[in-house]
């Protein structure tokens, strides 16, 4: 078997059986992410992008090519990374956002719960009987958001794939969240509040696989490190059910995501009034559902004011 | 033959017996890992599942699953 393209040996076989050699499947990624920025009007002259990198392969495939987008587009980029203080995990990937982010010269802000709001995750959780992944994502999302505004961003990227999206996508439906997947899509935040960033996710029509192997093949410094709160947690075991069915039924994860899309402006349209609804947290002023927003309900548990 | 494959996310590097001319995708059933999940790698070039192995080959399997 030999790249249709140019004969030479493969490194990826797409879906329709064709494979492709490094350069080209470089150059199949790279054009089908741009696509995706363009079909969706991602990005536009005059914004300002704050991308947010972990350190994993996902964002830092992200931020590498709206870096080579924006700089051909004029457009300002930014990276913000969030320290959760997860011992053993976040010190390696924050090691490899920095060096990345030295190396194509693209600044780069940490911001750390400890700081921010005066614990880490990981003394979080030691006092407190709570999932993780619903700590850690509602504070995060919270930093991203705030973190962003702060910086000066009109768009925030994040580097969530093909196999995040089809996951949340069916974990909304496992547990009769549909109206949150209300907020899902290549291009979200367009709730009608001053404080929220349009957040846009470049690489939502691409594998995990995918994501990897570009990673792999552009030599970034990645460590493939899995955060140690993963274990058990219900995304990821959704992940592996998808993983089995996609190997048995190749496009699945894709068949899945391009069913939510079809009926997005139809739920959209339906969970308008809750997108009306949105408020602002009387404690500190970001967007908030109820009174309090997530973060501040988070941090009301354990009497602690954010900085 | 023998093929030893190392496995990123443990650590551990196995010996395992394929029959001659077996391929990435035989390796993999044989480690029943679901070829989804992995990048494989020999010499440090990404192996696509049809790559036939050779005696003493030594790869590498990388998991993409980053979860949480």
């Amino acid at each position: 078997m030999a790249c249709k393209k140019c004969q030479t040996e493969p490194v990826y076989v797409l879906q329709n059986h064709a494979p492709l050699c490094k350069q080209h499947y470089l150059h199949y990624f790279e054009k089908k992410v741009l696509k995706t920025i363009r079909t969706y009007k991602m990005l536009e002259k005059g914004d300002i992008l704050v991308s947010a990198l972990s350190g994993g392969k996902d964002s830092m495939t992200c931020l590498y090519l709206l870096h080579q987008y924006c700089q051909k587009q004029g457009i300002p980029v930014k990276a913000l990374a969030i320290d959760e203080g997860i011992e053993k995990y976040r010190e390696q990937t924050l090691k490899d956002a920095a060096t990345f982010c030295k190396t194509y010269k693209i600044p780069l802000t940490v911001l750390s719960f400890k700081k921010m709001f005066g614990f880490t995750l990981d003394s979080y959780l030691k006092d407190h009987k709570m999932n993780p992944c619903t700590a850690c994502g509602i504070s995060r999302r919270y930093l991203i958001n705030r973190g962003a505004r702060e910086l000066g961003a009109t768009k925030v990227a994040t580097g969530h794939n093909l196999d995040d999206e089809a996951q949340t996508l069916l974990m909304n439906q496992f547990k009769g969240n549909i109206s949150l997947s209300a907020k899902l899509g290549p291009m979200t935040g367009a709730l009608m509040h001053k404080q929220f960033v349009r957040r846009i996710k470049p690489l939502y029509f691409m594998t995990e696989k995918e994501v990897a192997l570009y990673a792999v093949l552009m030599e970034f410094p990645v460590t493939f490190v899995e955060c140690p709160n993963a274990e058990g947690a219900f995304r990821l075991q959704l992940g592996e059910v998808l993983n089995t069915w996609e190997q048995k039924y190749p496009g699945t994860k894709q068949g899945i995501v391009n069913s939510f899309l079809e009926i997005l402006p139809s739920l959209r349209e339906q969970f308008k009034s809750t997108k009306q609804a949105i408020g602002t947290c009387e404690s500190c002023g970001e967007p908030a559902a109820k009174t309090l927003c997530r973060t501040c309900e988070l941090l009301e548990k354990i009497k602690v004011k954010k900085k | 033959m023998q093929v030893i494959a190392h496995i990123e996310r443990t650590k551990k590097t196995t010996k395992v017996e394929l029959p001659a001319k077996a391929t990435v995708k035989h390796l993999l059933e044989k480690l029943a890992v679901n070829p989804v999940t992995v990048l494989v790698t020999r010499d440090q070039k990404v192996l696509i599942e049809t790559q036939e192995l050779k005696d003493k080959d030594t790869v590498k399997i990388l998991s993409v699953v980053s979860g949480g």
